[in-house]
């Protein structure tokens, strides 16, 4: 369903005249099935937050091609109330001067929905993520960090779209915060049959949610491996990775 | 609503806020509140006193000093507002380009600026003046061409610093477009910014407009402006400084109005809303700074 072919991008160093440049991505493939979620490891600045903005289609790779059904995802038409995103940083993540309802009802309006049900609609999705429907009055900085988080999701979910990437959707929240979330994206992937792109540094959060799970390092894919087998991984990185772990 | 609530809390700034619109509004029905004809040459009254039907006054002419103030709000306010207006939305929109679309617009936009910039102010005016003639519209001119380099200068920095929020990301993901992320989340967000720095550099007009003015280049004789008022009371300034004392009162009143409006709407425009606001803040300051330096 979300195809990722040989996807390249690089970064210019230095000034306006600079040659140099810093390779991001290297040639990037992978498939994501519907109702799949497929989870993206690595460490900070191997390149795996760009590798989600590439997907959601915000900017452009080099080379290769990012297809959601076969479409290109850089046409916005594409990406309309078919792809979603909740991103790490639930103190920006909501437009400071929009209510949580004006917030959740963004992608819907975008589409050119009927208005009629938008208002029990933006309470049902609350009630979905577990908030009572009179936060929909509230402005962002009235939320705990993980009420916002919610509302992301609530968002996000809002127009069902059929692939929603997760960039360190929880890595921000404390850890009771985390699993309730964790759990509440499981729900919902179950009840929409969405996939998720669940892009961490978290290994334990992956391997809860994550069917498959990729293994990213500099800008490459060291390995990929099921969930379930997260075990019997074969690259040294990706062992030494496991072993790192803090087990009680 | 929020910020005309926020700034009635400051005094000295509601204060400001309410001198700049009283001026404004007598400006634009000068022929209301004007008791003469401001060109009205009347040489029995030279250098006459203050009396009751001349409150401040009359100049080396005759003309009511008054009149003359109040028909001079035009020029230098209304124009000046006007010239503002205009520098603001061509920097706005240069400025949205080159800080959201980054890249090769911004690029292009930028070094056009650098250039502009790379002026001196005055110099720019001056030579304006000096291929089209002396005149208020050329000097406006003027004004516009090197104003606009600034304004896009400052307001893609605070564009560049909100377009990556992540719900602007958020929105650009969901296929929204550009226009409307545009004016649904940064034109709200980048607002307050712009109005803080507009109203700051309205004072450097002023003031830049008043100095052409005196030097002769600005608005031409008879029309009043407070710059060239001070000009014409030059001559006596040592027998008669009185006449100097009305426009000059005049253009430090009105350009410490919109000094104080300046720094009321920064505290104003600050809801703990806003997360990069001191970052924001200094940023500013060193612009303004600059602004000045520069003329």
């Amino acid at each position: 369903m979300l195809k990722v072919e040989g996807i390249v991008k690089s970064y210019k160093t230095g000034g306006f005249f600079a040659k140099e440049r810093q390779n991001i991505l290297r040639n990037i493939s992978f498939e994501c099935g519907s109702g799949e979620c497929l989870g993206i490891i690595g460490e900070s600045g191997s390149g795996k937050s760009t590798l989600g903005r590439l997907v959601l289609g915000i900017e452009k790779p080099d080379r290769g091609t990012v297809r959601l059904n076969g479409e290109n995802v850089l046409h916005r038409t594409v990406r309309l109330g078919h792809l979603s995103a909740v991103f790490q940083d639930y103190t920006s993540s909501i437009n400071p001067y929009f209510t949580v309802e004006e917030a959740i009802l963004e992608p819907i309006t975008a589409q050119r929905k009927s208005r009629a049900e938008d208002r029990s609609k933006v309470e049902l999705l609350l009630n979905q993520v577990g908030l009572n429907p009179s936060y929909m009055s509230k402005h962002a900085h009235e939320l705990s960090g993980g009420e916002a988080q919610r509302v992301c999701i609530a968002r996000a979910i809002s127009t069902e779209p059929e692939c929603i990437v997760l960039d360190e959707a929880v890595s921000s929240l404390d850890v009771s915060v985390q699993i309730q979330v964790l759990k509440l994206l499981k729900e919902l992937k179950e009840l929409y049959n969405m996939s998720y792109i669940f892009i961490t540094h978290d290994l334990q959060a992956a391997a809860y949610i994550c069917d498959r799970i990729i293994i990213f390092r500099d800008g490459q894919i060291e390995e990929t491996v099921e969930a379930q087998r997260l075990k019997d991984v074969q690259s040294p990185y990706a062992r030494k990775l496991l072993n790192s772990l803090i087990t009680f | 609503m929020r910020i005309v609530h926020n700034l009635s809390k400051d005094k000295l700034a509601s204060l400001s806020l309410i001198i700049a619109v009283a001026i404004i509004l007598v400006g634009i029905c000068a022929p209301v509140f004007a008791p003469h004809d401001p060109n009205e040459v009347n040489m029995k009254l030279r250098y006459a006193g203050p009396s009751w039907e001349y409150l401040l006054g009359n100049d080396h002419l005759g003309r009511s000093v008054l009149s003359r103030l109040i028909y001079g709000i035009r020029p230098s306010m209304l124009w000046v507002l006007v010239a503002l207006g205009i520098s603001v939305g061509i920097g706005s929109v240069a400025g949205f380009i080159a800080g959201y679309f980054k890249g090769k617009a911004d690029t292009v936009i930028m070094r056009l600026c650098d250039v502009m910039l790379s002026f001196p102010g005055y110099v720019m005016t001056l030579a304006v003046v000096g291929i089209l003639g002396a005149g208020l519209t050329n000097i406006m001119i003027a004004f516009v061409v090197m104003k606009w380099a600034w304004f896009a200068r400052v307001i893609r920095t605070s564009v560049m610093q909100y377009s990556e929020m992540d719900y602007v990301k958020f929105a650009q993901a969901c296929g929204i477009s550009h226009f409307k992320i545009i004016t649904k989340h940064i034109i709200p967000v980048t607002l307050s910014d712009i109005a803080v720095i507009a109203s700051g550099s309205m004072c450097s007009m002023i003031l830049q407009i008043s100095g052409l003015s005196f030097l002769g280049l600005g608005i031409q004789a008879p029309n009043a402006e407070w710059g060239m008022m001070l000009n014409e009371a030059r001559g006596v300034m040592f027998t008669r400084p009185e006449l100097m004392l009305a426009p000059g009162l005049a253009i430090v009143i009105v350009v410490s109005a919109f000094n104080f409006l300046a720094d009321g709407l920064q505290v104003a425009l600050d809801p703990q809303l806003r997360t990069s606001s001191k970052k924001l803040r200094t940023n500013e300051v060193e612009k303004s700074t600059y602004e000045y330096a520069g003329g």
